[in-house]
């Protein structure tokens, strides 16, 4: 039991953060009778909060290396902006315009990474003035007027789901979301057998096998409740989910995996470290702000979809949530720490509290105060837990 | 063991006062696992200017911080008795109220505050928390006419050179109404002329009845000024000069400084010495911010493979800065000179490019440069040599954790597993691991900066039996130390540096701590001393 016990302290705020989100759903399935968790919730829970999920993809490599973005919200106003125009006043296909937009992300995240990177001016200074500098050419560029009226295919992304071509199961399930659902879940007990052959393989300590199982069945439960739920939903899977799936593996891998990732977490930790540890320090920071940029402008094309209208205001605030999203999740507010499913969790977790604050009518006003005071209590409870467990290095 | 000349002559003093203005009565302080002071005692006589030296590490400044309450009462076994009195500080408020006031060696000064602003702060000219300016800045004018500088009370401490700021710092503590001042290293930063000026001052503060306690480095200004000198050697007082009573030389000085004995703390090793695998030549460094001073002053020193190679030096002699300027140009500007890595000139401006040529640097503060605390032993060994565990850019972990459980068990790095977070890691691990991340570099020359600092002796042990191995192995060794012993008994050859030039190249057989620190405290053309 001790072993277990080891495995799970480890993990004690990863685990931590699943069980409030567990709560928060518990409680508000409650106070909402049930409408929570209804099938179409769900999926319309997915397509309204994506474009926190994918912002904060890029926001907690920024995080992590020790800096801040502010300009998230307005860079994904103006990338929505300009996919518009592209649309329908350039008459590009929408593909193209598609592509368009991930470039011109690209190119402001290379704005801002050049300031950052190799002029120095520090991140939260050059962001700041990217939130005014992209509302403002936002705005330029739409006139003043709301650009709506997109092909089909561009307004689906965010709002159709994978065409139901597999039939219904058992009358009112959609196949293709049950297949799906079963294809993630042999995914993850493949890969955690894997890992665990490796571990053992390099004669490495492997946590017990009741510590596999109970975590295997869990999330295998866990996910088949949700296939089960967004199945009866009135499309079944969201299109944006599987963009949303993609990304959040691709991400997982880049942070865990590859140099790239190890270098941020290594430059977080201890820049001068890395530095002296031959780190090319500002390359990196170059690259972590076009790769912002990016996902910025992925956020930009699934806000504009949602609306199925690119109007000025888009994604005010944006850069808010996803920051928020990152700090619940467990991200260090000095950098060095944190970790791709956390944040997963803390952006589901800012999700259900708008739905399930919005589906029992509370006040916009209150949701925002409850919201802070989540963010607020998430963080000094990480810090807590830290000092008492003599964590904390700083 | 103290051996202080008892026959004491106050003279010039005509006063009866108490003989001792302040008496440290048997002084023990311990940190976990070191004991820092031993059974030290020190006395201290109105109006004389009282030199302490010693090593670096001897405890000097440890002293120093335990008497201006640093350290407060209950942290430390002893007495102290000022002006006849038994004292308990229990900060440096408590000791300042009593008149005695301490100048760090890192000048206290808030650069954007005016010289009036910072000589009153925390001690502000006010009524009821509204500041007098006219008070103020008359008050400040009067304390600089009497330390001699001619500022304005207006002028920002960034504005002046350092020397002036020593005189702040002077200024600020007279008006504190100091009667014990304690300077740490007061030159350390100065060139010649601001030193001989504040030598000068602090004599003049002599005959106005203040009393100073002056540690220093620097044994020809220590013979010009000092009254009085107590040498410190690890942790105990070893003896007090008389210099009114007696001629005392810099020799004199040293022997009491470094005359401890050589015991078996260093492993055998017979030295395999082949061909020069790394030459720099006229390596000069100019200071990042004051950029007229040279830190490193062409500078040439060449290690052969399988040599271990010291370079000795005190405090702020350019040791740390010379490495570092060569380790991908990390510190200072304008840098010149040459690298030569097998007989090549190689380019050494960026980490990559010097790791690349095969030179490795282990840092000398390993908390702040050498290690990510935040994550485990793995990912730290890895950290300088990613390309060696990864293909197309992605890590293979298994590669990774097989590299960093070989070094463990290799060098004996006593954690459980290599996913342990090197924050919880005693200083030798630590020190394990960040020798483990550049012997994974492959690098044929490796940089050590103080690699046995603040471990305690078992572990400095088997550090030793590393960097043996390793010269064993055919790599050439630059050890940089702040302890003798440690060089005398580690290296082929060691280098004296001072002033950050090359004073003396020493070959083992000839190497003694005298000659050495001959070499270290050798100042570019040393003026006559007048007193």
């Amino acid at each position: 039991m001790t072993t277990l016990k080891d495995t799970l302290g480890g993990n004690l705020r990863q685990y931590g953060i699943v069980g409030a989100l567990g709560v928060i759903v518990v409680l508000f399935q409650i106070l909402t009778d049930g409408k929570l968790l209804l099938p179409n919730n769900v999926a319309s829970l997915i397509q309204q909060n994506a474009y926190v999920m994918i912002l904060a993809l890029g926001m907690i490599i920024v995080i992590i290396a020790g800096h801040i973005d502010l300009s998230a919200g307005s860079v994904v106003g103006f990338v929505g902006a300009f996919v518009a125009v592209l649309m329908r006043e350039q008459s590009w296909p929408w593909w193209l315009a598609i592509v368009g937009a991930i470039v011109i992300g690209m190119l402001v995240g290379a704005w801002q990474g050049f300031w950052v990177a190799y002029v120095g001016v520090p991140a939260f200074i050059v962001t700041l003035a990217g939130w005014l500098a992209f509302r403002g050419l936002a705005i330029l560029i739409l006139g003043g007027k709301t650009i709506a009226s997109f092909p089909q295919e561009f307004v689906a992304i965010s709002n159709k789901s994978i065409a139901n071509f597999l039939g219904w199961l058992g009358g009112s399930r959609d196949t293709v979301t049950i297949v799906l659902g079963a294809v993630v879940v042999a995914a993850l007990i493949l890969s955690q057998l894997r890992a665990r052959r490796t571990l053992r393989k390099h004669e490495l300590h492997v946590e017990p096998v009741s510590g596999l199982l109970i975590k295997l069945v869990l999330f295998s439960l866990l996910i088949g409740y949700f296939t089960f739920v967004l199945a009866g939903s009135r499309g079944g899977t969201p299109i944006v989910l599987i963009i949303i799936g993609a990304l959040v593996v691709t991400y997982s891998f880049i942070t865990q995996k590859t140099v790239f990732g190890r270098n941020v977490y290594a430059m977080g930790g201890n820049l001068q470290a890395a530095i002296l540890s031959g780190v090319n320090t500002k390359r990196m920071n170059f690259m972590i702000f076009v790769n912002m940029g990016m996902l910025a402008a992925i956020a930009g094309i699934v806000t504009t979809s949602k609306a199925g209208a690119a109007s000025a205001l888009a994604g005010q605030g944006y850069e808010l949530d996803a920051i928020a999203s990152c700090f619940i999740g467990g991200t260090s507010v000095y950098g060095g720490i944190g970790r791709v499913s956390g944040v997963i969790v803390g952006a589901l977790i800012m999700g259900v509290l708008n739905m399930g604050l919005s589906i029992i009518g509370t006040d916009p006003a209150w949701q925002q105060v409850i919201k802070g005071l989540v963010l607020l209590a998430a963080v000094a409870f990480d810090l807590v837990n830290k000092r008492r467990s003599g964590a904390l290095v700083r | 063991m103290s051996e202080s000349i008892q026959p004491s002559t106050p003279e010039g003093a005509a006063t009866a006062v108490a003989e001792t203005i302040l008496e440290m009565r048997s002084i023990t302080k311990t940190f976990p696992g070191v004991m820092a002071l031993k059974d030290v005692s020190l006395d201290v006589r109105p109006g004389e200017i009282h030199a302490i030296c010693g090593e670096n590490g001897a405890g000097k400044s440890t002293l120093m911080k335990v008497l201006s309450g640093v350290y407060p009462h209950g942290t430390y076994e002893g007495e102290i008795v000022f002006e006849g009195t038994p004292v308990q500080f229990r900060g440096i408020r408590d000791s300042e109220h009593h008149g005695i006031v301490i100048i760090h060696q890192e000048l206290a000064l808030s650069p954007y505050l005016s010289i009036a602003e910072n000589i009153f702060l925390g001690n502000e000219r006010s009524t009821r928390g509204v500041i007098d300016w006219n008070k103020t800045n008359s008050d400040a004018a009067k304390l600089l006419a009497e330390v001699g500088l001619s500022e304005s009370p207006d002028t920002k401490i960034y504005d002046i050179g350092v020397g002036k700021q020593q005189l702040v710092e002077i200024a600020k503590a007279m008006a504190k109404r100091v009667k014990l001042l304690i300077l740490d290293e007061p030159t350390a930063a100065l060139n010649d002329e601001d030193s001989a000026k504040l030598l000068t001052l602090i004599q003049s503060l002599r005959e106005r009845g203040i009393t100073s306690i002056i540690i220093s480095h620097k044994l020809n200004e220590i013979l010009r000024v000092a009254d009085r000198t107590t040498v410190i050697r690890d942790g105990q007082t070893i003896k007090t000069f008389d210099m009114r009573v007696e001629t005392v030389t810099e020799e004199d000085l040293i022997r009491a400084m470094v005359g401890r004995s050589m015991d078996h703390r260093f492993p055998e090793r017979t030295p395999n010495i082949g061909t020069e695998v790394l030459r720099i030549e006229d390596w000069t460094v100019h200071h990042p911010i004051q950029q007229e001073r040279r830190v490193v002053d062409n500078a040439s020193l060449y290690v052969r493979r399988g040599e271990v190679v010291g370079l000795a030096g005190l405090m702020g002699a350019g040791r740390t800065e010379l490495a570092m300027s060569i380790f991908g140009r990390t510190y200072g500007t304008n840098i010149s000179g040459k690298v030569f890595k097998d007989g090549q000139e190689v380019s050494t401006h960026t980490v990559g490019a010097a790791i690349d040529s095969g030179i490795a640097y282990a840092t000398e503060d390993r908390k702040r440069y050498g290690l990510n605390l935040l994550t485990d032993i793995k990912r730290n060994i890895a950290a300088a040599s990613l390309r060696k565990v990864s293909k197309y850019g992605v890590v293979d972990a298994g590669a990774e954790s097989n590299v960093a459980s070989k070094f463990r068990s290799d060098m004996n790095i006593k954690a459980p597993s290599v996913d342990v977070l090197t924050g919880n890691l005693s200083g030798g691990n630590q020190q394990k691991v960040v020798l483990s991340k550049w012997i994974f570099t492959d690098a044929d020359v490796l940089i050590l900066d103080e690699p046995t600092r603040g471990i305690d002796v078992g572990a400095k042990y088997e550090i030793y039996t590393i960097i043996n191995s390793l010269a064993a192995a055919g790599k050439a060794i630059i050890m940089i130390s702040s302890e003798l012993p440690e060089l005398l008994g580690m290296c082929d050859r060691i280098y004296a540096i001072s002033e950050g030039r090359v004073t003396g190249e020493v070959p083992r057989e000839q190497a003694t701590q005298e000659n050495l620190m001959r070499y270290m405290t050798m100042v570019s053309d040393d003026k006559e001393v007048t007193r």
